[in-house]
């Protein structure tokens, strides 16, 4: 059955109409376009597709659409703050070389704006954690620690 | 993903009636990380999902010194880990719930569902059943409350009857006498199944073990007590003699079978390692 699904993307508002049994995943790649969401192992294990709901990161795989009613979905085309203007964890990324296929980076991006936003001092340890759920199969992990902790650094200097 | 209807229930009356009238296939649809996972990979066969997460009543977290800690089951895994009451008085729970998926599944994962799916290696079902935890059941006749202890019949079996819904969980207080704790192994630290989980809470009295419940998970269809080792303890100072020879009791006492996480006869070396390690960290809270 198909359902009419109010929500808030990336602060804009929108309607999309979608299958009951779609994923928040396919109905943001497919019925929306936004394909920057990536589709890794559709199960939760990976975190290519995290995006973050209501204040909170998430596998996309592991939600209905349906259930993306009313909330509020920040995804990988909602970080850079405006055009040609890149969000600094983007920035660092580039710099540090911390994505090589990319595959990951979008999922890992929007996992290390939510630990940055909570915690703009993270510890190595703290760091590690918050990206247990997010596989790279490329970098080894060091270049995207690097381009995390030079990003807080660089954030913490600009509010001051 | 294989088809299925979705229904929202606004009510839990509305909700068990679903149940019961929708028939066979169908199933109660909480955080849904294992639920999606299940019929994307064919694991089971679901007809009809109820989604419960819009009937009120089901998110609150309550504690009081008296009844304990009191959440409902729409309240997720990562909320009460980051609650600093779980951390401090209740570190067995919060090392559970901290090792569970990955912060995003628990985001959205429950820990009624967790315990619902009642998988033998379930992370938050063993330091549950060694606080002694009580399970909330709605039906439409009568509304029950289950020792978690009495809940589970099997691998992914529990006393559930059709229509009967999970409302909340309730886990005594912890007292200052209280230790408590929860090892996990595993091959990796995150994103893991247990491979065993060893969950041990106690009280101490004068210097001497007044109470204690030792809890075994993935080495049985159902997470485990181990009475004759519980005994062994209970009135002694828990010296490193009686806990060896407990630790060995707990190895008798646990059924696991091989598969692809480890062999049989690992997983009962783990039982006797971690037992020990298990009410060493259990008694820290008393250094």
């Amino acid at each position: 059955m198909k359902r009419i699904v109010e929500l808030t993307i990336n602060g804009e508002p929108r309607d999309m109409v979608v299958d009951s049994c779609r994923s928040l995943l396919d109905a943001l790649r497919d019925d929306l376009g936004l394909t920057g969401t990536k589709k890794g192992c559709d199960v939760g294990d990976c975190g290519a597709c995290t995006v973050i709901v209501d204040g909170e990161p998430v596998n996309a795989c592991l939600m209905l659409a349906v259930e993306a009613e009313g909330r509020s979905v920040e995804t990988i085309e909602g970080l850079q703050p405006g055009v040609d203007v890149l969000h600094p964890l983007q920035d660092a990324f580039m710099r540090y070389g911390a994505s090589q296929c990319g595959f990951c980076t979008p999922g890992i991006l929007m996992m290390a704006k939510k630990l940055l936003d909570d915690n703009p001092r993270p510890t190595d340890e703290d760091i590690r954690f918050g990206l247990s759920g997010n596989i790279c199969r490329c970098t080894g992990y060091t270049k995207i620690f690097d381009a995390i902790k030079a990003a807080a650094i660089e954030m913490e200097a600009a509010r001051s | 993903m294989r088809r299925f209807e979705y229904h929202r229930a606004d009510t839990l009356e509305q909700a068990s009636r679903l149940l019961t009238d929708l028939g066979e296939d169908t199933f109660v649809f909480n955080g849904g990380t294992d639920l999606l996972v299940e019929i994307r990979e064919r694991l089971r066969r679901v007809r009809n999902v109820v989604d419960i997460k819009q009937i009120p009543g089901l998110s609150d977290i309550i504690y009081d010194e008296t009844r304990g800690l009191t959440f409902g089951a729409l309240v997720t895994v990562g909320r009460l880990e980051r609650l600093a009451l779980v951390r401090q008085r209740y570190p067995n729970l919060y090392a559970a719930f901290a090792s569970l998926g990955s912060i995003q599944v628990r985001n959205r994962a429950t820990v009624a569902g967790n315990v619902c799916r009642a998988s033998p290696s379930a992370d938050t079902i063993p330091p549950l059943i060694a606080d002694g935890a009580f399970i909330h059941i709605y039906s439409r006749t009568n509304r029950r409350v289950v020792p978690l202890a009495e809940f589970f019949t099997g691998p992914g079996k529990t006393v559930l009857a059709k229509g009967e819904i999970v409302t909340g969980i309730t886990v005594p207080p912890a007292g200052d006498n209280s230790g408590k704790a929860y090892l996990k192994h595993g091959r990796r630290k995150a994103m893991e199944l247990s491979t065993v989980g060893v969950a041990v809470s106690l009280t101490m009295e004068g210097g001497l073990c007044d109470d204690i419940r030792i809890t075994l998970g993935a080495v049985g269809a159902t997470v485990l007590r181990a009475p004759q080792a519980e005994a062994m303890l209970r009135g002694t100072s828990l010296d490193a003699a009686t806990v060896k020879n407990a630790a060995n009791k707990a190895m008798e006492e646990c059924t696991p079978i091989s598969n692809v996480r480890a062999s049989a006869d690992y997983r009962r070396d783990m039982v006797g390692v971690l037992t020990g390690r298990a009410i060493k960290q259990a008694l820290e809270a008393f250094a």
